[in-house]
């Protein structure tokens, strides 16, 4: 016994480490939460594109000495703006618009850091540094999220009808485009906030992947949300403790985690896995003669 | 072989005052300089069913659109009595249901959340149902009787039931106006019969229901009311007055299909003549006697002179037909 | 000689900034070619997916004693079918589903990178290092830059009736599947060649934005993929030659001479340039 648990509750010994996990375990939860809206709503290429978008403001905000989320929030606002406007005046299809925006303020970003290396580390930003992280980025991630948490916990039903059927929304009296900016404002700063953990390069993980994995286990949105913030922060929580073993590479482990509980929701899902299908569609075959019950909804998308 | 028009539902003693929604010279052209409607002008008052018909492309969805606020008209404004579209919305005035293409029915929300988006405009800031608001919901699954499907996920219903859903969400934002964007498409014959059914009753109660559809067949089925529309508005007024074969000619132009039987293109005909008009695009028609008829009767002269053969002979001895 | 011309010639006395311009001219030209196709198949995030999904397979390949290249190739490839399986056989939406393979692919790459201690310099791999080509890869370069060019020259009008309208390829007896898979290797290849010029993350402007910039310049395909090559070709000699100046990263560099085309091509295009559109909507609305 003692010769098994003491390796494995190490890393609670180390103040640092506590922080970690912790400050993990809030930014997965707040993820989960904004990833059930984003894989319902076709965002993950945005989601990507923001979070490589944020780097030039991040450089920048270092190289100013001002809070690292202002400048953050602020590039990855305009990029935002900048594909609406890109879209909205070419015909181009969306997903080019977004790749054609994002890489350029990537590269402005990698431009601005090769050119002021003295400012901030590129590791940095590109895989996170929760395990150094510095109490004032702490606090800047407190305040993200909570706001976030506020935001999302408060107007998730306005939200949720202005991704389900825009249309409706409008005719309520809702202010459409003021939710949608909002949801676009909140997926800044909670990529913002998610950058200190997984790093820009997967922050997209945190906010798709627990919500592609609510939307496998159940088909009401609230359960989803349940799910995802539980997934999210639950993830984070043990990828951050298990990164200790693996030498600090926290996002991998984080997202490779949530990857694998995926691809077992993906297999096992009780009625949306793989092998439940399998199952039906044998069933189904050997029942050829019997009308076949309502489709899954996956084949009408 | 039009029935007469139904008789129209005894409008009930006000129990709300009338309202008036009218479009005041709209135009609404698209940033490329295309001008999907111009200078369309029409009223409408509450307790009546109005079909809005014209081809796709005539500017419907634009009406359609302009209505609800969507697109901002260059020129000319909606308003509902007296109101302008923006603080109607938000009084909750106008319902919608949209078209089955326009709703992604992969989404993790049941029936009964569906129907309770309808009472958002109730509801407070958190948007929290309340008792009433349950209330009101289970009430309008049931008139659309799909009540005990409310704990489904919203696309394991067939084409029809999606429709009566979301018609039990217009329902439950009790609006005196609602805009149905062809209600009829994919959905199976009860429905239909049931869909207008329901909207006599809401009608006969004192709301304004407005129509785009395409299906001419069915218009003075329910609507007394019509405005024709292609680009502009072409006519507006009861169903009777409006629907005329020359408006209908001047609204679909060359989409629309034409058959005149007391010109039959494969036999000779008594004088009890109809006209069938269609905008199906290749409908069958038998003529008198079960004979196929054709669109055209040039090239079909052979054809005719067979008919009028087997006519003289039939002639011989006489047989009822019933048609 | 003047001074200032001799100043501005001086990239080119070094042997290792003209390899990277040569290395650069093939690169581009392959990237942009492919570039048309994505961009009129949607198949952006594609192209994002698969050149993040290499990492562990590099890793991997590294600590085998493999080719690096073989490893990255197979793994984006890897990437690309697993994700195709997912979607076809659960409900989640086809961006989301690639967003969770490649995220969690590269996030694998991550943790076998730091668990295996392989001496891969992860930052050349992410951001690219054309300034620091060994010997024999830029020969490595052109000759499957060029493999590449020809199999797609070849192929390009059964490839654009595959992007333009697969129902019809195979109604005409095209093999769609094979195509699908031969689009999606030709891909893979050319993210491994680009690797070395642009890096992971950059990777995907290079199969975007010189689409982009011909979609917007032409209606026609032939012309468009002249003027992306011609983009690409222009912008990335140019991002080579200023990143000496500036001592700057060159992949950000190539990128950014790109987005400032693009940025060109969106207000003089003929058609759907904004110039043009202002014009436009002062001719009608008089």
């Amino acid at each position: 016994m003692s010769d098994i648990f003491p390796p494995l509750l190490t890393p609670l010994h180390y103040d640092y480490m506590l922080r970690a996990i912790v400050v993990s375990g809030l930014i997965g939860a707040v993820c989960g939460f904004l990833s059930c809206f984003i894989t319902l709503k076709g965002w993950s290429l945005m989601g990507d594109a923001l979070s490589h978008a944020v780097v030039p403001g991040v450089a920048v905000a270092y190289a100013l000495g001002l809070p690292f989320a202002a400048g953050a929030l602020g590039t990855g606002l305009l990029a935002a703006a900048g594909m609406a406007f890109v879209k909205a005046r070419t015909p181009l299809r969306e997903d080019a618009v977004i790749g054609v925006v994002f890489t350029a303020f990537f590269a402005l970003g990698l431009l601005l850091i090769s050119i002021n290396p003295s400012g901030v580390a590129l590791e940095t930003i590109i895989f996170g540094n929760i395990l150094g992280i510095s109490d004032f980025d702490i606090a800047q991630i407190v305040v993200v999220a909570a706001a976030t948490l506020l935001v999302l916990g408060l107007k998730w039903r306005d939200l949720l009808l202005v991704c389900f059927d825009p249309h409706q929304a409008r005719a309520l009296g809702l202010n459409t485009a003021v939710l949608h900016a909002v949801l676009l404002a909140l997926l800044s700063a909670t990529t913002v906030a998610a950058l200190q953990a997984v790093g820009a390069v997967l922050v997209v993980a945190m906010l798709i992947t627990p919500g592609a994995t609510a939307y496998l286990l159940t088909d009401r949105f609230s359960r989803m949300i349940g799910v995802g913030m539980a997934l999210g922060a639950g993830t984070s929580l043990v990828g951050a403790y298990a990164s200790y073993f693996f030498d600090g590479a926290t996002g991998g482990c984080i997202v490779t985690l949530q990857t694998l509980i995926f691809l077992g929701v993906f297999f096992f899902a009780p009625k949306h896995g793989l092998v439940r299908l399998r199952q039906l569609a044998r069933l189904r075959g050997h029942e050829a003669a019997q009308p076949a019950p309502a489709r899954t909804p996956a084949a009408q998308s | 072989m039009t029935e007469s028009p139904p008789d129209s539902p005894p409008h009930s003693p006000a129990e709300s005052p009338p309202l008036e929604l009218s479009v005041e010279d709209i135009t609404v052209s698209y940033p490329n300089g295309h001008v999907a409607l111009r200078d369309t002008r029409f009223r409408l008052e509450s307790g009546r069913i109005c079909a809005l018909v014209g081809v796709n492309g005539s500017g419907k969805s634009t009406l359609f659109r302009a209505i609800m606020g969507f697109v901002k008209p260059s020129r000319g404004r909606v308003q509902v009595g007296g109101r302008s579209m923006q603080s109607a919305l938000k009084a909750g005035l106008i319902a919608y249901v949209p078209q089955a293409e326009e709703v992604d029915w992969t989404f993790p929300v049941s029936v009964w959340d569906v129907v309770l988006m309808g009472r958002y405009g109730y509801m407070n800031f958190l948007r929290m149902p309340r008792a009433r608001d349950r209330e009101v919901a289970e009430e309008s699954l049931r008139r659309v009787g799909m009540l005990e499907y409310r704990d489904r996920q919203i696309g394991e219903l067939s084409g029809g039931q999606k429709k009566r859903v979301f018609l039990a969400r217009a329902l439950a934002q009790r609006s005196r106006i609602i805009l149905l964007d062809e209600p009829f498409t994919g959905v199976d014959v009860q429905t239909e019969t049931a869909i207008i059914k329901l909207l006599r009753e809401l009608c006969a109660a004192g709301h304004l229901i407005l129509v785009s559809t395409h299906n001419l067949g069915a218009v003075p089925e329910f609507c007394d009311w019509v405005v024709l529309i292609n680009r502009t508005v072409l006519a507006a007024g009861p169903t009777e007055q409006v629907f005329t074969q020359d408006n209908l000619v001047r609204a679909f132009g060359g989409v629309l299909r034409h058959f005149k039987f007391d010109e039959s293109t494969v036999q000779k005909h008594d004088e009890k003549a109809v006209t069938l008009l269609t905008d199906d695009e290749r409908p069958l028609v038998f003529g008198k006697g079960g004979h196929l008829e054709y669109s055209h009767r040039e090239g079909k002269e052979d054809v005719l002179a067979e008919r009028d053969e087997e006519e003289a002979e039939a002639a011989a001895a006489p047989e009822p037909r019933s048609r | 000689m003047p001074p200032l011309l001799d100043a501005l010639l001086e990239p080119f006395r070094y042997p290792f900034m003209v390899e990277a311009m040569l290395a650069g001219t093939a690169i581009a030209a392959v990237c942009a070619v492919l570039s048309c196709y994505l961009v009129l198949k949607g198949w952006s995030l594609m192209g994002d997916a698969i050149s993040h999904a290499v990492l562990p397979g590099m890793v991997l390949a590294y600590f085998f004693g493999l080719p690096i290249a073989l490893g990255a190739f197979l793994s984006g490839l890897f990437c690309a079918v697993s994700a195709g399986f997912i979607r076809a056989n659960s409900r989640v939406k086809e961006d989301t589903v690639l967003g969770v393979v490649f995220t969690g692919l590269f996030a694998l790459g991550l943790v076998l990178f730091t668990k295996l201690k392989v001496d891969l310099h992860i930052d050349k791999v992410l951001f690219g290092n054309i300034l620091g080509l060994l010997p024999g890869d830029l020969r490595a370069t052109l000759l499957t830059s060029a493999v590449v060019l020809a199999v797609i020259v070849a192929l390009r009008r059964d490839l654009l009736l595959f992007c333009f309208d697969p129902a019809q390829a195979r109604a005409i007896g095209l093999r769609t599947g094979w195509l699908y898979y031969l689009l999606l290797s030709l891909l893979a290849v050319t993210i491994v060649v680009s690797l070395k010029a642009v890096g992971i993350i950059l990777v995907v402007a290079m199969l975007v934005t010189p689409g982009c910039v011909g979609f917007l310049l032409t209606q026609r395909f032939g012309r468009m993929l002249w003027i992306a090559v011609a983009t690409a070709v222009g912008s990335s000699f140019v991002g080579v030659y200023s990143s000496f100046f500036l001592n700057a990263s060159t992949a950000a560099c190539i990128v950014l001479t790109q987005a400032l085309v693009f940025v060109g091509a969106m207000a003089f295009a003929p058609k759907h340039g904004l110039l043009r559109r202002r014009r436009g909507a002062a001719s009608a609305s008089t």
